[in-house]
């Protein structure tokens, strides 16, 4: 099993959700997220005073899958979340050792 | 006894209240969201503190009968002979209205005063400060343009308190800012606004506010009411488009707390002359209101000094300005009652306006530095720098704004 998150934009969160749906994906959990990168962060005025905020929002989509499924998943997420804009965001793949269904108790691909 | 001019200034009255829960909304969205409370606390408790002295002395000191030009005497204390009937101050309304309605000022103007020291201040040493600050600049300055003293007699003109509450509460912020210290992090750490639609709101209700404040200090229901109503709507609209305008220009975007804080100070600088000077007149005041005082809030972080929510920029200079645009535009024509100024050919009521806003400004400064002196060597002013980190609501009151 791969857990694969995915720091995009917020703006893109539906498409990307729309395109894991159309593959099939049953399920994800969505935070509110800040960060910086490339793209750096961007200016705020208030009454005059000017401040540089490094931290711009962003969506991590946190999903997984079945080892197979994994490849299929990401290059869904890059084309639904692409842009062509810096700032676009990353998608991180890392091995699973288990899931468990709380209401069932069942474990691994069951409990995906 | 006028049913019509009753009827009216009990309106006012309540519109005038209304002000202080809206500054409190107003300061409330622009600091950090651990300080909402404690920031809104300290406009709200005003109506209680203020009105406690009104009651007691306060009313008789400002406007009971004159020692010497300086204060009233104590013959109106726990209101004694303030009643139903007419008073010395009108003859159309109850004299017990014309001191509720001057109580409203009375608790907007130490309330204003919080912002420059928002986010830092003891709650314990606000309240010493709003009691002995109300008692000794207050009501003496109160006293000298309204209450017989020695302003109002030689001509000086403040139609609704901008020397009496403005430039009294931007000078009092100064000197606060400066004794109290600098917010932790000033300079390097990010004090952005926590809720600007709060704000908006805020500023929204002391527009609305405001018309009681200066159509309702005319203390009649007749044309210098809607003279005064009219120049206030326009010098809050044209100052707040003056703001926008200046700060798109200086740096490249027009913001909403730039309009808010625009319409204040249009508001704040139309305050002495609304009564006085016509609605073409309001137009010019308002347009540099805006502009002036975005500049000298700019000029803030290069002086050096903390006043976290702008009161000398927004009150002080806007209230200056208004005291000498009044010089400026007065007009016989529209107030009988009042003074041509020098667009009509009398320079010299521009240099009374100028004597009557240096005079305050000086007493206001010393007398508002001793106080702080004094709070500061007994209780102390400020929290402890825990207690700053931790923020005000937590550490002063034991409450949150908002839980997640």
């Amino acid at each position: 099993m791969k857990k694969i998150e995915a720091i995009i934009k917020p703006f893109k969160l539906d498409d990307v959700k729309e395109a894991l749906n159309e593959i099939g994906v049953k399920g994800m959990t969505v935070t509110e997220v800040k960060g910086y990168g490339r793209q750096k962060g961007h200016k705020e005025i208030y009454r005059g005073a000017e401040y540089q905020v490094d931290f711009i929002p962003k969506v991590k989509l946190e999903i997984v899958v079945e080892e197979s499924m994994a490849e299929k998943v990401t290059d869904t997420i890059r084309e639904a979340a692409n842009t062509g804009n810096i700032g676009d965001g990353k998608i991180f793949v890392m091995s699973l050792e288990e899931v468990i269904r709380v209401r069932t108790g069942e474990k691994g691909r069951e409990a995906i | 006894m006028n049913s019509g001019d009753t009827a009216f200034m009990l309106a006012a009255t309540g519109l005038v209240m209304f002000m202080t829960p809206g500054l409190a909304l107003f300061y409330g969205g622009m600091v950090r969201s651990k300080n909402v409370l404690a920031v809104t606390m300290q406009s709200f408790i005003c109506l209680g503190l203020v009105s406690l002295i009104w009651i007691l002395f306060g009313y008789s000191m400002a406007f009971g009968p004159d020692v010497g030009g300086f204060i009233g005497n104590l013959d109106w204390a726990m209101l004694k002979g303030v009643g139903q009937a007419p008073g010395p101050y009108s003859g159309t309304i109850p004299h017990l209205l014309f001191c509720a309605f001057q109580l409203m000022f009375a608790v907007i103007t130490p309330a204003l005063i919080t912002g420059a020291f928002a986010e830092r201040i003891k709650f314990s040493a606000f309240l010493a400060f709003t009691v002995l600050w109300t008692c000794l600049v207050y009501l003496p300055v109160c006293h000298w343009v309204w209450g017989g003293g020695f302003m109002g007699g030689h001509g000086g003109l403040d139609f609704a308190g901008g020397t009496v509450i403005h430039i009294n509460s931007g000078a009092a912020a100064l000197v606060a800012a400066i004794l109290i210290g600098k917010r932790k992090g000033w300079g390097h750490e990010s004090f952005h606004p926590h809720n600007i639609g709060m704000t908006i709101l805020g500023a929204g209700v002391l527009w609305f506010g405001w018309f009681g404040f200066n159509a309702g200090s005319t203390l009649a229901a007749d044309g210098i009411a809607v003279n005064a109503l009219v120049t206030t709507q326009v010098a809050a609209g044209l100052a707040a488009l003056s703001w926008i305008i200046a700060e798109w220009l200086v740096q490249g975007k027009p913001t909403t707390l730039g309009a808010a804080s625009g319409a204040v100070a249009g508001l704040v600088a139309i305050t002495p002359g609304a009564g006085f000077v016509s609605p073409v007149s309001a137009l010019i005041i308002g347009l540099v209101a805006g502009a002036l005082c975005y500049l000298a809030v700019m000029m803030k972080s290069r002086l050096g000094y903390d006043d976290a929510l702008d009161v000398v920029g927004v009150h002080g200079v806007g209230g200056f300005w208004g005291a000498i645009a009044t010089g400026i535009f007065a007009s016989k024509a529209i107030n009988p009652a009042g003074a041509d100024g020098l667009i009509h050919g009398n320079a010299g009521l521009v240099a009374t306006q100028f004597i009557d806003a240096a005079t305050t400004v000086g007493y206001s400064l010393v007398v508002s530095f001793v106080i702080l002196k004094i709070i500061d060597m007994t209780i102390g002013l400020r929290v402890s720098r825990e207690e700053e980190i931790q923020g005000l609501d937590l550490t002063q009151h034991s409450e949150t704004g908002y839980s997640l």
